[in-house]
């Protein structure tokens, strides 16, 4: 099979918030800079991110650092680490600032500051109450920031590969990396990407769950990628789970459907929050709710011809509050599920929305893992950053609006520490791994040959279906580990797909079979790590964790206190300590996580 | 000709993947009914639909905005029409 080479400074794997950010860092510097992405950068999942962006502006009430760093350590449940958590909460301000400037039409108070709106878990004064730290551009937040970004790395020149599948990272015996291979989905046409700085920015890996918030592009290809070039993946047991999903099609109903007086209701018609949360009720946080209906629906008291799933009633509120403050749901219950909600309740479950877990990064965007005694080396010419990386900010559980603020921080950071790289360390490039293309190279071959082969489809809803029953969002020790095997043999007919269709212009059976490649590894990177951490711990519930006071709600520090590390040679486990440590105030000591 | 009509097809498909689930759904359920029988008016229409921002796509789609251009609209009304369907697999 033929391929050709194209040189670069660096090569940006990702359009989305994170990848667009650190290319205007990479260009700006006047670095050659490419970027690939699957679809056109406004097309990347960002756009879908409504709720806005943390940062402590303190525009409309008093505001610090300081304390969205405890927020975020708290929601964590103290598995993220603390000096990039810092970092992170440090940078917000700058970073929304240069936004700003990059022309993104931030809604805005009288005064003409940045208007800021309440959010889950944004507490002023160290979890004292709420405050308003969210900043958003009306309901369009990620779409208007993908905007801004994308014209001002058109000003600075970085050079678009739009409709291009990167497929696999080139990686030498040395572990350093030097680009990646990739194909034009126009041509079918195989190219290597040679770089002397590599950027990771693929999004989240959502469609491994049956049911899911995420749109179909969301396959975890550069925590694929990074996974078959031998690095490790951190804390992919934990994904954050949304209570209200429609059943079925995923699609999101927002949490002010709730807000408004929305009531969850089993079989029996039962307001079944009121016995799991007797004052938020409905209102409780993410995980008590989507725990609550699960253990409803394993209980027997779902609904449906199956009942598994549970219904959202709005029926008592009057149309004219459902029409003017919830707009966009109605269409949804007809669209999605069949139902007016006027009328009749909407079937939901929860629903994988976020991956906390991903590609090992510092604060600085680089790649580390553990070498020679140093748990956190970094990989020489690789940085990720986005939802695809693990920084570790989000631990075992994400606040709302701190993603699009990590992409942003971290974006960033991953930009400018190439950039030094590239100045002071990487003059040239190192010569291309040729048993890294080869590899690649096979896999295509192996595609296009595959005869008497697994369906791809097929082999996809397989895994998703058992991911969503076996390590869903509340988890058993007997099914985590059968979900284990049958991941396993679900795997060995990934490694077997066929493709009937064998054209080279846009084939998408070709590069849906490629992408389940990645989600495949994700798969099994998850659910490997579920099966082997036998604590609770923020999105990670076990049925089996025992609530007492040494382990508070499951939680155990004296043995779970730090990051998963997977392999996938040999769907091996290996453990690195959490940095409790941040940059320059005090650790925000251990205590049990409560609202 | 009919090489011509798959890398055509394929690539209106692979232009349908958006950033929102709810558009996601609603072409896979469009090509699993029309994918055989759209026509080249069907395929210019689709594709001038496709060029629209995902939110005002959906606007459209959702019925909370709508298009004064006679083709969009009855496109459009393709792919309400073959949307209320819960199983989406
Ligand atoms: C419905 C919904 C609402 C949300 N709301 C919010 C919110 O209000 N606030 C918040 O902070 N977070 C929110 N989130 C989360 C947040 O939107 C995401 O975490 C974030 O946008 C991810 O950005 P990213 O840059 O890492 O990746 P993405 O935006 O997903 O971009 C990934 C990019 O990688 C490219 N790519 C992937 N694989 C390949 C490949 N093999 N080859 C070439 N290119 C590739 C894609 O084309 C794309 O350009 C929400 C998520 C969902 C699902």
């Amino acid at each position: 099979m033929q391929y050709s080479v194209r040189k670069f400074d660096a090569v940006i794997v990702g359009a989305g918030g994170a990848g667009l950010r650190a290319a205007i860092q990479l260009s700006e510097a006047g670095f050659k800079t490419a970027v690939l992405t699957k679809v056109f950068p406004t097309r990347s999942h960002t756009v879908a991110a409504q709720g806005g962006v943390a940062a402590s502006l303190g525009n409309s009430e008093e505001d610090h650092w300081h304390w969205h760093m405890y927020d975020t350590v708290k929601g964590s449940d103290w598995l993220g680490d603390q000096d990039a958590i810092e970092f992170m909460c440090r940078k917000a301000n700058e970073v929304v600032v240069e936004l700003e400037h990059y022309g993104m039409p931030f809604d805005r108070l009288d005064n003409g500051k940045i208007y800021q709106r309440p959010f889950g878990g944004h507490m002023s004064n160290f979890g004292e109450k709420p405050v308003r730290r969210s900043c958003a551009a009306a309901d369009r937040t990620g779409h208007a920031m993908l905007h801004a970004m994308y014209q001002r790395n058109i000003k600075v020149n970085t050079q678009f590969f739009v409709e291009w599948q990167a497929l696999d990272l080139v990686r030498d015996a040395e572990g350093d990396v030097m680009g990646v291979t990739a194909m034009d989905m126009e041509t079918g046409e195989i190219v290597v990407f040679h770089a002397k700085a590599t950027i990771f920015a693929t999004g989240g890996a959502g469609r491994i769950y049956y049911s899911s918030t995420n749109a179909f592009i969301n396959t975890g290809d550069g925590v694929g990628m990074a996974a078959r070039a031998g690095i490790p993946l951190e804390d992919m047991e934990f994904w954050q789970f949304h209570p209200t999903g429609v059943a079925g099609a995923g699609v999101l109903i927002t949490e002010g459907v709730r807000g408004e007086g929305g009531i969850l209701r089993n079989s029996d018609g039962e307001r079944f929050m009121e016995r799991y949360a007797p004052n938020a009720k409905d209102l409780a946080s993410r995980d008590v709710v989507s725990r609550a209906m699960t253990t409803e629906i394993n209980e027997g008291r779902g609904c449906g011809p199956n009942k598994d799933f549970v219904l959202l009633d709005i029926t008592h509120l009057p149309p004219e509050t459902i029409m003017k403050r919830l707009p966009g749901i109605h269409e949804i219950g007809i669209q999605f599920a069949g139902v007016d909600c006027l009328k009749e309740p909407l079937p939901v479950v929860p629903t994988c929305h976020y991956q906390m877990g991903g590609i090992p990064t510092n604060y600085l965007g680089q790649v580390v893992v553990p070498k020679g005694g140093n748990q956190s080396e970094p990989v020489h010419g690789f940085y990720a950053a986005g939802e695809c990386a693990c920084a570790s900010v989000h631990g075992a559980n994400r606040l709302g609006t701190n993603s699009l603020l990590d992409l942003l921080v971290f974006g960033k950071s991953a930009g400018e520490t190439a950039v030094n790289d590239l100045r002071a360390n990487v003059k040239s490039h190192k010569p291309l791994a040729q048993e890294a293309i080869d590899r690649t190279l096979a896999r295509v071959v192996r595609l296009n040959n595959q005869k008497d082969g697994a369906d791809v489809h097929e082999t996809r809803l397989a895994m998703q279906r058992t991911m969503q029953k076996h390590a869903g969002v509340f988890r058993f020790k007997d099914m985590l580990a059968e979900g284990v095997a049958r991941i396993d043999e679900i795997a060995g007919q990934v490694a077997q797909t066929q493709i009937k269709d064998k054209s080279m212009v846009f084939n998408t059976a070709r590069i849906e079979a490629l992408e389940l490649d990645n989600l495949i590894e994700v798969a099994k990177a998850t659910i490997v790590s579920a099966n082997a951490r036998t604590e609770s711990r923020g999105a990670h519930v076990r049925d089996d964790a025992v609530d007492c006071p040494e382990t508070p709600d499951g939680r155990d520090d004296k043995n779970w206190l730090k990051h998963t590390l997977w392999y996938r040679e040999g769907n091996r486990l290996d453990y690195k300590p959490v940095q409790m440590k941040p940059m320059s105030v005090d650790t925000i000591e251990l205590k049990k996580r409560a609202y | 000709m009919a090489e011509d009509r798959r890398a055509r097809i394929n690539r209106l498909k692979w232009h349908c993947r958006r950033a929102l689930l709810e558009l996601d759904l609603v072409f896979d359920r469009f090509w699993e009914r029309y994918e055989d029988t759209l026509d080249a008016q069907g395929e210019k229409v689709l594709e001038s639909l496709l060029e629209l921002e995902d939110h005002d796509l959906w606007a459209l789609v959702s019925g909370r905005d709508a298009t004064d251009d006679p083709q969009l609209a009855a496109m459009i009304e393709r792919l309400r029409e073959v949307s209320p369907m819960a199983n989406f697999e």
